[in-house]
């Protein structure tokens, strides 16, 4: 029964896979790029960026694209559902924007072999599948050191969403930074389970100003934080894009993703059929990530400084993880003058000492 | 103009009632469409008829309408006994985790019994969790509402402890999933080549069984009693206890074995989020089918179809997100209200009758 099922299964996949197979791009037809999206383009961080991403590829080929996007899909079942919708109704490019697609996006691009996939924060791969992300822990170390030098208390605050490797390699690398030019500096993590609750974010930035924290960093998606901190009078840093207007006073900068020159370079290789299947990290050299414009009540020598790591990143002297690095129990992770592999800071799951809080496991 | 109650519902609104209700759905949905700058029969059909234009959209279909006909039956059983089970998120994530530890736990295994025992596993998990409200209210008198409602946060941040923690894919990057489950713990397809699986079969045999239950049954009369007039149950010794367990265990049963095939089905592994708010909706579901299996059973259609329908607009006409809220808030919204006329008729006269309305 079950190979009956299998080959059944086989037959079936290798009918649709034809079917829509067949109906290829001609080159006079615009090129069809679709976008799913785990929240709504209005949270003006994680989705609004690659929202934006989606507007400057619009730009750049004008009638040669044709841009589709699915708002606040729930990443479970209801994922696959859309991102087979997209491959059904035409398009050939199909970017899946949260971690929580990675399975069903692997499950859609198994069926559909001639359409392209691209899935971003994931691991798994295909021929038709592409992998991308942003090197977002960079922007987050020089935060890191704008807001130690920011700070009176030396207690920064971080809200943190889901205690997945990125989100923990976002907290070590802004403690890093302001370690880095603060040994007193600590961070204060407080986890709200969600990517986008601007309810709880709040609640979290409350919280944490309760505590003495003076300048706080999310990895949350609202503005709730930044709004919160620009009416206590405390620091503030944005998340995926520039939060300035949400609290002109307290907004002292925002690591900004950037996916326009990724998006761009992917669909002009679309259209030129050199499209492979990639596994993308960048961060400050390929522009993926930067910082947001500082905040103007930022001192000059602050700001330079700031800009010298970002300078010191980019051109590759200076890594965020460079040993001696000790973890929240004291001991050594990272002897000195070492750096992590890519492989271990994919999976990291431990807190540097100087966060407080801890990775629930 | 005015309300006047009947003096027993209407039978022939209760067929116009619903016609009435897509009538205006239709119109304001089109008058909402032309307003925005889209073409309002293009923007109605595609939300209404061209999911539905192929096997994989009918499938696909029935598929997201599965746990909601499940979880609203079972809800329904209670909602008729007057107790009101707002937990069946929780629930259902319970049967989830109990389904997908029964999976992870029977890794190595084959066989045709490893699916009945997840499945088993996962009616067991979310009547174990109903059954919390269940102690509450029977012994503590706990109002079940707030109660079961309460539950669901815990149940939610227990999947996420697990998928974080104990149970967390050894491949997975320290990611929050466990691993994907192995062909003997999946629901096989119903229809080859898509997603709808065997589970889907459940709904028209519980649907048929709560039917024979609710109007064929002494447990079934006794439910209705206690819910309408719950002194007259107990003048005629009917036990309020016995309604609470049963409707409590029978509602939380369903609604994990709802959180089971979602993990067993289409998503075939423990993730973060298994439900996209099922549990809520099928109040909605229960809400539309007036109680009753057959009602809730195209209640959860229509439901989905929304669903499919809100997709297919954002993708085939770009039509942003809130406008397909809206739209969906307003076909709820004429379902529930055009049900009024059946237990009231609209009189047109100012007069003020001073002798009630009997």
């Amino acid at each position: 029964m079950k190979i009956l099922r299998r080959t059944g299964l086989a037959l079936a996949l290798a009918l649709t896979a034809g079917l829509w197979g067949a109906g290829g791009a001609r080159a006079d037809e615009p090129l069809k790029v679709g976008f799913v999206y785990v929240g709504p383009i209005g949270d003006h961080g994680y989705s609004y960026q690659h929202n934006q991403g989606r507007l400057a590829v619009e730009k750049h080929f004008g009638d040669k694209v044709k841009t589709t996007y699915v708002e606040n899909v729930p990443e479970g079942a209801d994922a696959e559902r859309v991102i087979r919708q997209l491959a059904t109704s035409g398009h050939q490019l199909i970017f899946t924007t949260s971690f929580g697609f990675m399975n069903p996006t692997v499950k859609v691009a198994k069926q559909f072999p001639k359409v392209k996939f691209e899935h971003a924060t994931g691991y798994r791969r295909a021929p038709n599948l592409a992998i991308y992300t942003a090197r977002f822990y960079e922007g987050r170390y020089a935060a890191g050191v704008a807001a130690a030098r920011m700070s009176k208390t030396h207690r920064l605050g971080y809200i943190a969403s889901f205690p997945i490797p990125e989100v923990v390699r976002g907290v070590n690398a802004f403690l890093l930074g302001a370690r880095s030019v603060d040994p007193k500096a600590e961070v204060r993590v407080v986890w709200v389970n969600s990517w986008f609750d601007p309810g709880k974010e709040r609640e979290a930035a409350e919280a944490l100003m309760a505590q003495g924290v003076d300048v706080l960093a999310q990895h949350t998606d609202s503005a709730a934080p930044v709004q919160a901190a620009e009416e206590k009078g405390v620091w503030a840093i944005g998340q995926s894009s520039d939060m300035s207007r949400f609290g002109p006073k307290s907004h002292l900068t925002a690591i900004v993703n950037d996916w326009s020159g990724y998006y761009i370079s992917r669909v002009q290789a679309a259209m030129d059929g050199t499209w492979t299947s990639t596994d993308t990290w960048k961060g400050f050299d390929a522009g993926m990530v930067h910082l947001a414009p500082f905040n103007p009540a930022m001192p000059a020598a602050v700001k330079a400084d700031v800009l010298k790591v970002v300078a010191a990143i980019t051109e590759k002297k200076l890594h965020p993880f460079t040993g001696p690095i000790k973890d929240q129990s004291g001991k050594e992770r990272v002897a000195a003058g070492q750096t992590l592999s890519d492989a271990e800071l994919l999976k990291m799951n431990w807190f540097v000492e100087g966060v407080v809080g801890s990775v629930p496991h | 103009m005015r309300l006047e109650a009947r003096l027993e519902p209407s039978r022939a609104m209760m067929v116009a009632a619903p016609l009435l209700a897509v009538a205006a759905t239709l119109a304001a949905g089109g008058l909402l469409f032309a307003a925005l700058g889209f073409d309002p029969l293009a923007a109605l059909f595609t939300f209404f008829v061209s999911p539905l234009g192929d096997l994989t959209g009918v499938s696909e279909w029935l598929l997201k309408a599965t746990p909601l006909a499940l979880i609203a039956i079972g809800l329904a059983l209670g909602f008729r006994g007057n107790v009101w089970n707002i937990g069946a998120e929780g629930q259902l994530t319970m049967g989830a985790v109990a389904a997908g530890g029964t999976a992870l736990a029977l890794y190595e295994a084959s066989g045709f019994w490893v699916l009945p025992l997840v499945l088993t596993a996962g009616v067991l998990g979310g009547a174990a969790y109903a059954a919390l409200p269940a102690v509450l209210r029977t012994r503590f008198h706990a109002n079940e509402i707030l109660t079961s409602l309460m539950l669901n946060y815990v149940a939610i941040l227990v999947l996420a402890w697990l998928v974080h923690g104990p149970w967390r894919s050894p491949e997975g990057y320290n990611f929050p999933e466990t691993r994907m489950f192995t062909d003997a713990a999946l629901l096989p397809a119903l229809i080859e080549g898509t997603r709808l699986h065997v589970g889907a079969l459940f709904v028209p045999v519980v649907a048929l069984v709560v039917w024979a239950v609710l109007s064929r049954s002494f447990l079934g009369f006794q439910i209705k009693v206690i819910g309408l007039t719950p002194a007259a149950g107990s003048y005629a010794g009917f036990s309020p206890n016995r309604v609470i367990w049963f409707s409590l265990l029978v509602g939380g049963g369903l609604a994990g074995l709802a959180g089971a095939m979602e993990v067993c089905g289409p998503i075939g592994q423990l993730v973060p989020s298994v439900s996209p708010g099922y549990g809520y909706t099928a109040i909605i579901a229960a809400f539309l089918g007036r109680s009753h299996p057959l009602g809730i059973v195209l209640a959860a259609l229509l439901l989905a179809l929304t669903y499919l329908g809100g997709d297919a607009a954002q993708i085939a006409l770009a039509v942003p997100l809130a406008v397909i809220q809206v739209f969906q808030g307003m076909i709820l919204f004429f379902l529930l209200a055009a049900d009024v006329l059946i237990r009231y008729r609209v009189r047109f006269s100012a007069r003020v009758q001073t002798g009630g309305t009997r």
